[in-house]
């Protein structure tokens, strides 16, 4: 099976800071993905790159076999790939609602559609439509991300630390709400997390970055005994 | 809602019966009322729904008026003809100040500053124009005021009141179903977050284009409407600076945004302000720069206790 993203040995830096180098992986089709690493260490300048906010210094990025690199973010996302940002931009504006339609007009041409489309997606998590977005708690803004992610229908979902501040009850129904739209959808995942109980409860495969760099992958269970990952996260604080 | 159409159903009839007894200062204020509302409609469009801020809306009415007015007043053709053209105009230097703005990512003040600047320079362009009269003025023959001759667009006040009240009314329901519509939802993701909206698919270049044009096309209706009601245009007094400023009144008056903002606030701002400097000449007070003091004060208020406008505050008092 060809992979659904392919990253092939993309660099990053910042007026001479290497946030990301020479970083490689393969994302195949169906599968739920964790993205580890201290802070710092370069996770949101990967989803950056992915998601066309900047384009790679040098390497290249293939999704569905297609070069990807270079594109604008609404090409990208037009292309199928979704993403949430860590730092959460809800148009404070608008309604839940509102917020979610935004998303949902991609692939759906009248109000109505993308009303309805909205509305069960907002059900799903737990919002509530007439809300005004400027009023949301914080991990209710995490979910409105996610919510307007997911109306644009993507392939592939980038979710940048989106169970950050739940509550473990809370968390547990976001990881329901991912494996369920895995499982009936199809979707690929890509997650970025330090809550190690999502990571351990989703991903089927996990990278881990330290100063750019990837440094160690593999199913949860090997990643947690890996003394390489146990020494960068050292001092850290890690919930497992 | 319904009770929000049933008040706009009884604002309309009772508009469309005021000549029947307005004296004829009294038409020139609604009038007056109906043009700002109008143009602040329009404004509205780029600033109120996609948050691009534009300083120089003076340069579409004045572009409209000359090029309405001039085919009239050198070939005789006829406005029912010049609209169009006015529009067509208007519209390509919206999107040229759009492509330059945006293809170089000039936003907010800066944005601001270059649609002052357009208007500047197409002020000075117009004062050495041969074909505009100058700064001297072109002037519009002034005749057959007692028919409705639509076509020429001349007429009695009565037909000026209603053919603005009729650009008033499409405006509105236009904006209306905009906001619905892909576009508004478009617009205000644009306005409300630039990164967001892109990341959800919008090409944001493509929709504040789209927004410049609308909004450009939009207030070139105003434009001929005032080159054929007042009949001169001078390039010193249409593109002026002040002209821009006076669009954008009622609008944050009223709420920027809202699609009730700019009708309300026109009615404010013009009809208050008229309805003082009448009653105080009435009194036997003639205070020169009254309106304007009065025009300051609202102002300073709205912003001090109202920033969001007089409408946002008035549907929330009472649920509309
Ligand atoms: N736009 C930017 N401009 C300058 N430096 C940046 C920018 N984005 C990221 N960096 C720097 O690049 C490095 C990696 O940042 P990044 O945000 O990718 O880390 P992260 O792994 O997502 O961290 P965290 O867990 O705190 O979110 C950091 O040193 C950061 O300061
Ligand atoms: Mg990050």
């Amino acid at each position: 099976m060809t992979a659904l993203l392919r990253v092939e040995g993309i660099s990053k830096s910042f007026r001479g800071l290497k946030a990301v180098s020479n970083g490689s992986f393969e994302l195949s089709r169906g599968t739920i993905n964790a993205l580890i690493g201290p802070n710092g260490a370069g996770k949101t300048t990967i989803f950056n790159m992915i998601a066309g906010v900047f384009a790679p210094d040098s390497g290249a990025l293939f999704f569905k076999d297609r070069p990807i690199h270079g594109l604008r973010p609404d090409e990208i996302c037009s292309a199928g790939i979704g993403r949430t940002f860590q730092i959460v931009k809800p148009f404070a504006g608008l309604t839940v609602l509102e917020n979610v339609m935004v998303g949902a007009f991609l692939r759906e041409k009248t109000a109505a559609g993308s009303r309805a489309t909205s509305l069960r997606i907002i059900e799903k998590l737990r919002l509530k439509a007439e809300q005004p977005a400027s009023t949301l708690t914080l991990p209710d803004r995490k979910r409105l991300e996610v919510a307007r992610a997911l109306a644009t229908r993507p392939e592939l979902l980038l979710l940048d630390e989106v169970m950050a501040g739940l509550r473990p009850t809370e968390t547990d129904e976001m990881v329901e709400v991912f494996r369920e739209l895995n499982r009936s959808e199809g979707t690929t995942i890509l997650l970025i997390e330090h809550v190690m109980r999502a990571v351990m409860a989703l991903a089927g495969h996990v990278g881990v970055l330290h100063h750019g760099e990837v440094i160690a992958r593999g199913t949860p269970q090997e990643i947690v005994r890996d003394p390489k990952v146990l020494e960068c996260y050292l001092g850290e604080e890690t919930e497992v | 809602m319904t009770r929000t159409a049933a008040l706009l159903l009884a604002l309309l009839a009772s508009l469309a019966a005021l000549p029947a007894f307005a004296g004829p200062y009294g038409l020139s204020v609604a009038i007056l009322i109906l043009y700002f509302a109008y143009a602040g409609q329009a404004w509205n469009v780029m600033m109120g729904f996609a948050g691009q801020l534009s300083l120089g809306h003076a340069l579409y009415v004045g572009v409209a008026g000359y090029v309405a007015g001039g085919l009239f007043f050198h070939y005789e053709v006829p406005p029912i003809v010049g609209l169009p053209a006015a529009v067509i105009a208007c519209t390509l230097f919206g999107l040229v100040i759009g492509f330059l703005a945006f293809r170089f990512r000039i936003s907010g003040v800066y944005f601001a500053l270059l649609t002052i600047a357009f208007a500047e320079f197409t002020r000075i362009g117009f004062d050495h124009l041969a074909w505009t009269g100058g700064p001297g003025g072109m002037f519009l023959k002034v005749a057959q005021r007692n028919t409705w001759d639509l076509a020429n667009f001349r007429g009695p006040p009565a037909m000026y009141y209603y053919a603005i009240l009729a650009m008033c009314s499409l405006a509105f329901v236009a904006c209306f179903f905009l906001l619905r519509s892909k576009a508004g939802f478009y617009w205000q993701a644009i306005r409300e977050n630039e990164d967001a909206a892109q990341a959800l698919g919008i090409n944001v270049f493509r929709w504040k284009m789209a927004a410049v044009a609308a909004s450009s096309a939009m207030t070139s209706f105003a434009g001929v409407f005032f080159a054929f009601y007042y009949n001169n245009l001078f390039p010193e007094q249409i593109f002026n600076i002040s002209r821009s400023i006076e669009i954008i009144l009622a609008p944050v008056i009223g709420g920027v945004g809202t699609l009730f903002g700019p009708i309300l606030g026109a009615v404010v701002l013009t009809g208050l302000s008229e309805g003082i400097t009448e009653s105080l000449a009435a009194l036997g007070w003639e205070i020169p720069g009254v309106k304007q003091v009065f025009y300051g004060l609202v102002l300073l208020g709205v912003v001090m206790f109202l920033p969001n406008g007089i409408w946002p505050f008035l549907s929330r008092k009472f649920k509309l």
